[in-house]
C-alpha cells in the first residue's frame, strides 16, 4: 500500500514537473492572473473560487487532457535505483541486440556516405535555399537522381535480426515436444492469450456494436450507427480526451475522426505550434541531409507507386523533412530501446563536445517508413497539424515497429503473439505454411512493420488505427494480423 | 450527318436457334459505312437462347467481356456492317442513338442545354432553371464571335477554354486570356476557308475557365461517371455506382496557362506527360474519393454535392429528350465527365458517348469488365429480366419517366421531403451478390409462373 501511494507520488510530481515546461502552464497561469479581475473571485476563497473558474471555463478539461496524455506514454513504473538503461528496455540481450542492430544501420549509412562521397550534412548555398523555398508545395516535381541511393535498410533485414534472438538464460531441453514454439520467433516473451485478449478488447466483442461491421449497408442505421455518430458529436463538443478514447475502441465515423484523433493526442494547433513548424521549415531550407535523400528515395519507390497515396506526395516531403530535423523527437529515446546514432564534426572523432545527433532527430527511415505519414494525409490537410499528428504517433505507438524491445507492445511481442495465435487457433494453416516452406512469420512481417499502411484499403486501416489509439497499444495489429494471413491465404488452402 | 461516327465501335449480337419456333436470320445488305452498329437481337418469344451471336473490333475489355458471357458465340464474318437506312428487326439491339451528337458535341449540348433553360424559365420559373447552371459560359465559334467578345470584355482578366467540338483525348485545347489569341486562331481558319474549301473548318467552343477547381494534394482532377440511356421517349436511365477521378499529374497553377499538363486531365494526355509513370496511374475509385470528401467535410456536404451532379445528368438528358430520334432498338453507355470546383459546386465539362473501354491498370480493368457486364445485364439480351427491377449489378435506376425513389412502394412525389433517389454514386458496389440474388429470384419466379 504504502508502494503504491509513493508510486503515485512520484509519478505525479513527474508529469508536473514535464507540464510546468509546457505551454499549457503558462496559459493556465495568465488565465488565473486575469481571472482576479473578476467578480466572483473573492480574496477569503482565492483558491477554490479560481479553481471554480478553471472548471467552468474549460481549462480543467485541457489540464485533464494533458495530465491523460502523459499517462498514456508513461513508462511502467519500475524500481527507484534501475538505472535509466532499464527504462528504455529491462532485459539485457534484447540491449545488446538493439545495440548491434543500430551499429550494423550505423555502417551502412556511412559506407553508403563514403562511397558516393557525401557530407553527412552540409550548407545549402543560398541561391538553391531560395529555389526550394519557390519549389516547397511542389517537391514531387523534382526528380533528382537517386539511382545511387539504397534504403538503409528494409523490414526482411530486421526480420532476420529477430529471428536470431535468443534469451542466453533459457535452456527449454534438448527434445521437441509438442509444446516447442515452431514459428521464427524463439524468445520467451509473455503474450496475451485469447481469453486474456478478450477481457482487454472487451469492446470489440461481438455483442457490442463495431463501425466498420455495423455500419455496412443491410444493417439499418438506427440500430446502432446514429447513436454512434451523436454521442461522437457530444464527445468532440466536451473536448474530453479519456472520453474519446473509449469511444474510439468502437471506431470513429468518417466525418468526425481527425477532430478525434487530435483530441486523443491532445493536439490543438496553437500559433506557438505552427511557429515551431516554419522554424523546421527553415532548418530544412538552410541545409542539406543525406538522410533527406533516403526520404526522397523511400517516397518515390513507395507512397508515390501507391494508387492512393501517391496524390499525397508533396505533403510526405513536407512531412518527413522537417521530421528529421526536430530534436524535441530525441525526448523518446528515453523509453525507446533504440539509442539515436551520434556524429562528430569534421576531425574531431571522439570527442563528446563536438557530437550531434544525427539526423537531429534521432530517427533513421528505412524502406517503407513514408507510409507511416500517408494514411493520415487523408485526414489532415494543413501542414503544421498534419506534422503534430503523426509527431505524437511516431513516437506513441510506431518506433515500437521497428526497435528491439521487450514491452509487450514492441515488434517482437507482436510478431509472437501472431504466431502464437496463429498456432494454436490456426493449426492447419500454419502447418501447411511450414510445409510449403513459407512460414507465416516470413510473409507478413512487412505488413506489421508498417501497421498495414499500403496493405489495407485507406478505409479499413483508418478503422484499424482508431483501436490503435483506443486501446493505446499495438497488439490489436497482431489480431489484425492473424486475419489478415488468414484471409488472404485460404483460397491457398482450399 | 457529322462523320464523327468513326470512332464509334458497335458490335452485334444474334442469337443462334435451331428451335423451329426461331426467328428468321438478318437479312443484310448494307450502305453506307457509317452506322455500325452494336446489334442485340432478341427473340420475340421469351424463351432459352441457344446461343448469341457478337462480333467487336476492340481488342479490350469489351471483347474480354463478350467472350465469357455465357451462351454468347464470336463472329469472325459479319454480317452486316451498318444499320443506317435498313430495317432492323424487333430483336436487334443496337449501341447507340442516331443523333447521339446532339449530346455529345460540345456545341449542340450547349445549344440544347440553352434552349432547354429557357423553356423552363418560363414554365417553371427562375428558381427551377437555375438548376440548370452547371455549365459554364459557352460560345459556338465562329458563329458566336460577337456574343463571346461581349462576354470577354465584360469580365476581364479571366482565363478561356478553346475546345474543338468534335474531337476527343484532349486534343486541340488550349487556354487563353487575350482576346488576341485567339484573334490570331480566327485569320488562320478564315484564310483557310477561303483556300481549302474541301476541309470544313472545325468548330469550337469558348467556355469560361473554372478557375478554382478543387484540389486534392494540389493536383487537378475530374470525375468520370457512367449513364445508361434505355430509351429517351420514356426517359429511362441508369446510373453506374463506380467510376473515378482522374488526376493530373502536376501541381495546379493558374501561372503556366500553356503547360497542357498541368489542365487537361484526360488519362491521354496525361500518359505522354514526362513525369508520368505507369505504375503510378493518376485515378482515384470514386469510392474513394466519396470517402476522402466525407472525412474532409461531413457526410451532408457530400450528400448535397451527388444530388447536384445527379441534377446534372437529369437536366442534361431532359434537354435533349425531344431532340434525339427515338428508336427502341438503341441504348447508349455515356461517360460524363464532371468537375467540382472549391465550393463543392459540380460543373458539367462534357458527354461522351464512346467512353474509352481500354483498361490502364488492374482496377482499371475490374471496374470497365463489371460496367460492361452489367450493361448487357440491363439490356438482357436472354430476356431474364421482368422490367420492374430497380437495380441490376452496379446499375441504379435513376430515372423512369420520373425520378425513382430509394423506398419501395410507390414514390411520395408531394415534395414532403422524404423522397431520396435511388442513386449510390460512390458507394458500396457489392454487384455479384445483387445479381446472384436477382437472377435466382427471377429463376423461381419463372418457375413459378410455368
Amino acid at each position: 500500500m504504502l508502494q503504491e501511494e509513493s508510486d503515485l507520488s512520484l509519478i505525479i510530481a513527474q508529469i508536473v514537473q514535464k507540464l510546468k515546461g509546457s505551454n499549457l502552464y503558462s496559459q493556465l497561469e495568465r488565465q488565473a492572473w486575469a481571472s482576479l479581475q473578476r467578480p466572483e473571485i473573492k480574496l477569503e476563497s482565492l483558491k477554490e473560487d479560481i479553481k471554480e473558474f478553471f472548471k467552468i471555463s474549460g481549462w480543467e478539461k485541457k489540464l485533464q487532457n494533458a495530465v491523460y496524455s502523459e499517462l498514456n506514454v508513461f513508462p511502467l513504473p519500475s524500481h527507484p535505483a534501475a538505472p535509466p538503461e532499464h527504462l528504455k528496455e529491462p532485459l539485457v540481450y534484447m540491449r545488446k541486440a538493439q545495440g548491434s542492430w543500430e551499429k550494423r544501420i550505423l555502417k551502412s549509412l556511412n559506407s553508403m556516405c563514403t562511397e558516393l562521397s557525401i557530407p553527412l550534412a552540409r550548407k545549402r548555398p543560398v541561391g538553391e535555399q531560395k529555389e526550394l523555398l519557390n519549389k516547397w508545395n511542389e517537391m514531387g516535381t523534382d526528380e533528382p537522381d537517386l539511382s545511387l541511393f539504397r534504403p538503409v535498410y528494409a523490414p526482411k533485414d530486421f526480420l532476420e535480426v529477430l529471428i536470431n534472438l535468443r534469451n542466453p538464460n533459457y535452456e527449454n531441453g534438448d527434445s521437441l515436444s509438442f509444446r516447442t514454439h515452431l514459428g521464427l520467433i524463439q524468445v520467451p516473451l509473455k503474450v496475451k492469450d485469447i481469453p486474456e485478449l478478450k477481457e482487454c478488447f472487451v469492446e470489440l466483442g461481438l455483442n457490442i456494436g463495431q463501425l466498420g461491421i455495423d455500419d455496412s449497408t443491410q444493417v439499418p442505421p438506427e440500430l446502432f450507427e446514429n447513436e454512434h455518430v451523436r454521442i461522437g458529436q457530444k464527445v468532440l463538443a466536451e473536448q474530453d480526451s479519456a472520453a474519446a478514447q473509449q469511444y474510439i475502441r468502437q471506431g470513429s465515423p468518417t466525418a468526425l475522426r481527425a477532430e478525434l484523433w487530435a483530441l486523443i493526442l491532445n493536439i490543438s494547433s496553437q500559433p506557438e505550434d505552427v511557429l515551431y513548424y516554419e522554424q523546421l521549415k527553415t532548418n530544412v531550407i538552410q541545409h542539406d541531409l543525406l538522410v533527406d535523400s533516403l526520404i526522397y528515395k523511400d517516397v518515390k519507390l513507395t507512397a508515390s507507386n501507391d494508387d492512393y497515396y501517391f496524390v499525397f506526395e508533396d505533403y510526405l516531403y513536407q512531412v518527413l523533412l522537417c521530421f528529421s530535423r526536430d530534436t524535441s523527437v530525441l525526448s523518446h529515446f528515453a523509453f525507446n530501446s533504440a539509442s539515436p546514432p551520434k556524429s562528430y564534426i569534421r576531425g574531431k572523432l571522439g570527442l563528446e563536445e563536438y557530437a550531434v545527433f544525427y539526423p537531429p532527430n534521432g530517427v533513421i527511415p528505412f524502406h517503407g517508413f513514408s507510409m507511416y505519414v500517408a494514411p493520415l494525409c487523408f485526414l489532415y490537410h494543413e501542414p503544421s497539424k498534419l506534422y503534430q499528428i503523426f509527431r505524437e504517433m511516431y513516437v506513441r505507438f510506431f518506433f515500437r515497429l521497428h526497435s528491439i524491445s521487450s514491452h509487450p507492445s514492441g515488434i517482437v511481442s507482436l510478431c509472437l503473439l501472431f504466431e502464437t495465435l496463429l498456432q494454436t487457433y490456426l493449426p492447419q494453416l500454419f502447418y501447411h505454411l511450414r510445409e510449403i516452406g513459407a512460414q507465416p512469420l516470413r510473409i507478413s512481417f512487412k505488413w506489421m512493420v508498417r501497421a498495414f499502411s499500403g496493405y489495407l484499403a485507406t478505409d479499413q486501416l483508418l478503422l484499424l488505427w482508431d483501436r490503435i489509439l483506443g486501446y493505446n497499444s499495438l497488439e490489436i495489429l497482431a489480431d489484425m494480423w492473424c486475419t489478415y494471413t488468414y484471409s488472404t491465404n485460404i483460397e491457398y488452402l482450399l | 450527318m457529322p462523320r464523327e461516327c468513326q470512332r464509334s465501335e458497335y458490335h452485334v449480337f444474334q442469337p443462334l436457334t435451331s428451335s423451329p419456333q426461331g426467328y428468321g436470320r438478318q437479312d443484310l445488305s448494307s450502305e453506307n459505312q457509317n452506322y455500325k452498329g452494336h446489334g442485340l437481337s432478341k427473340g420475340k418469344e421469351r424463351e432459352q437462347r441457344a446461343s448469341i451471336r457478337f462480333k467487336t473490333t476492340l481488342m479490350n475489355t469489351l471483347m474480354d467481356v463478350l467472350r465469357h458471357r455465357p451462351g454468347w458465340v464470336e463472329v469472325k464474318d459479319w454480317l452486316r456492317e451498318n444499320f443506317d437506312h435498313t430495317y432492323m428487326d424487333e430483336h436487334v439491339r443496337i449501341s447507340h442513338f442516331r443523333n447521339h451528337y446532339e449530346l455529345t458535341r460540345k456545341n449542340y449540348m450547349v445549344k440544347n442545354l440553352k434552349r432547354f433553360r429557357k423553356q423552363l424559365e418560363r414554365e417553371a420559373g427562375k428558381l427551377e432553371a437555375a438548376k440548370c447552371d452547371f455549365f459554364p459560359k459557352t460560345f459556338e465559334m465562329p458563329c458566336e464571335y460577337h456574343l463571346f467578345v461581349e462576354e470577354f470584355r465584360k469580365n476581364p482578366g479571366i482565363t478561356w477554354i478553346m475546345k474543338p467540338v468534335a474531337r476527343s483525348q484532349g486534343k486541340g485545347i488550349f487556354l487563353f486570356r487575350r482576346l488576341k489569341d485567339i484573334m490570331d486562331w480566327r485569320k488562320d481558319t478564315r484564310s483557310s476557308d477561303n483556300q481549302k474549301d474541301d476541309i470544313p473548318v472545325e468548330n469550337y467552343v469558348a467556355q469560361r475557365y473554372i478557375e478554382n477547381p478543387y484540389l486534392i494534394g494540389g493536383r487537378k482532377f475530374d470525375l468520370r461517371v457512367y449513364v445508361l440511356v434505355m430509351s429517351y421517349i420514356p426517359l429511362r436511365a441508369w446510373l453506374y455506382r463506380d467510376g473515378f477521378a482522374r488526376f493530373s499529374n502536376t501541381r495546379f497553377t493558374l501561372n503556366s496557362i500553356d503547360d497542357q499538363y498541368v489542365h487537361l486531365t484526360n488519362v491521354a494526355v496525361q500518359k505522354t506527360s514526362p513525369d508520368y509513370h505507369p505504375k503510378k496511374g493518376c485515378k482515384w475509385m470514386l469510392q474513394h474519393f466519396r470517402q476522402y470528401l466525407a472525412s474532409k467535410h461531413g457526410p451532408e456536404a457530400v450528400e448535397t454535392l451527388f444530388r447536384d451532379i445527379d441534377n446534372i445528368f437529369v437536366k442534361s438528358l431532359q434537354s435533349v429528350q425531344k431532340v434525339i430520334i427515338s428508336d427502341k432498338h438503341c441504348f447508349e453507355l455515356y461517360g460524363y465527365d464532371i468537375l467540382i470546383d472549391q465550393d463543392l459546386k459540380p460543373w458539367l465539362l462534357e458527354v461522351n458517348a464512346s467512353p474509352s473501354l481500354t483498361a490502364s491498370s488492374q482496377e482499371d480493368y475490374e471496374l470497365k469488365t463489371c460496367l460492361l457486364e452489367d450493361t448487357l445485364h440491363v439490356v438482357d439480351m436472354e430476356a431474364r429480366l421482368t422490367g420492374r427491377e430497380k437495380r441490376v449489378g452496379g446499375f441504379d435506376l435513376m430515372w423512369n419517366d420520373g425520378p425513382v425513389s430509394r423506398e419501395e412502394g410507390a414514390p411520395d412525389l408531394s415534395g414532403m421531403g422524404n423522397f431520396v433517389t435511388n442513386t449510390h454514386l460512390g458507394c458500396v458496389n457489392d454487384r455479384k451478390k445483387q445479381l446472384r440474388q436477382l437472377f435466382c429470384s427471377l429463376q423461381l419466379q419463372k418457375k413459378a409462373s410455368s
